[in-house]
């Protein structure tokens, strides 16, 4: 999985500057650099298309947003795009009472063993739900 | 609760603005590094669904008007290292604009 490249920047303070609201900040030189999407992050993607658009309209985009910005700072900066996204799209299922969290844990178990019981690799670490 | 869908815009184009410096708790558009700043109208893009209560489950309405604002940029940062005649154009709600004195 692609690491962040950037540093973590303290950016508290009374201006009521949230989390993602980093314009003017120095963060160090941008990576221009090209790379291509892993399989789960274009998964990712289609997924909150399909969930934001008309047809399902499971929640807003502009929940998403505040779900994202509502990331504590060192965890925000210290995740992909995508893990963002993912973390979202999660919580705000559960938010608007598609899924419960019980069943989110449930199938993460089933896929979790699954993958375990044919050999591949399994990551450990958990996103928190907060 | 009000529930208008649409709503008159209170600038026009080539109006000057000011951005609201208020803080904020929670969901907002409005970067920081434009609060308290003045530009000038150029564009009137419609009226929209308040995306400050969208993000909380709430409908949405009344609908507020956003409008494209330019912003000169050697007024936004005080070592801009670019050309004097540079600008940056932002969308912003009518809820964080002001009249600016000429």
């Amino acid at each position: 999985m692609r690491e962040p490249t950037r540093k973590t920047e303290l950016r508290g303070g009374a201006g009521g500057r949230a989390v993602h609201d980093v314009g003017g900040l120095d963060f160090g030189p941008i990576d221009r650099e090209e790379h291509d999407l892993a399989l789960w992050e274009k998964r990712v993607d289609a997924m909150l298309v399909l969930l934001v658009g008309p047809k399902k309209d499971a929640f807003k985009l502009d929940m998403h947003r505040r779900m994202i910005e509502d990331y504590g700072q060192q965890t925000y900066d210290r995740t992909t795009y995508y893990e963002k996204w993912a973390r979202s799209i999660r919580n705000l299922l559960v938010e608007q009472d598609i899924l419960t969290r019980d069943e989110v844990e449930a199938m993460m178990a089933d896929v979790t063993a699954t993958h375990r019981n044919a050999g591949r690799e399994v990551a450990t670490d958990t996103i928190a739900w907060l | 609760m009000p529930t208008a869908t649409t709503t008159r815009a209170n600038f026009r184009i080539g109006e000057k603005v000011r951005v609201d410096a208020r803080p904020v708790q929670g969901h907002c558009r409005t970067p920081l590094y434009l609060r308290g700043k003045t530009g000038v109208i150029v564009d009137v893009l419609g009226s929209y669904k308040n995306p400050e209560r969208l993000a909380y489950r709430s409908p949405g309405y009344p609908a507020t008007v956003l409008y494209k604002v330019r912003f000169q940029q050697t007024s936004l940062w005080p070592a801009y290292p670019g050309s004097a005649t540079d600008t940056l154009d932002a969308d912003i709600f009518e809820h964080w604009l002001f009249a600016a004195k000429k």
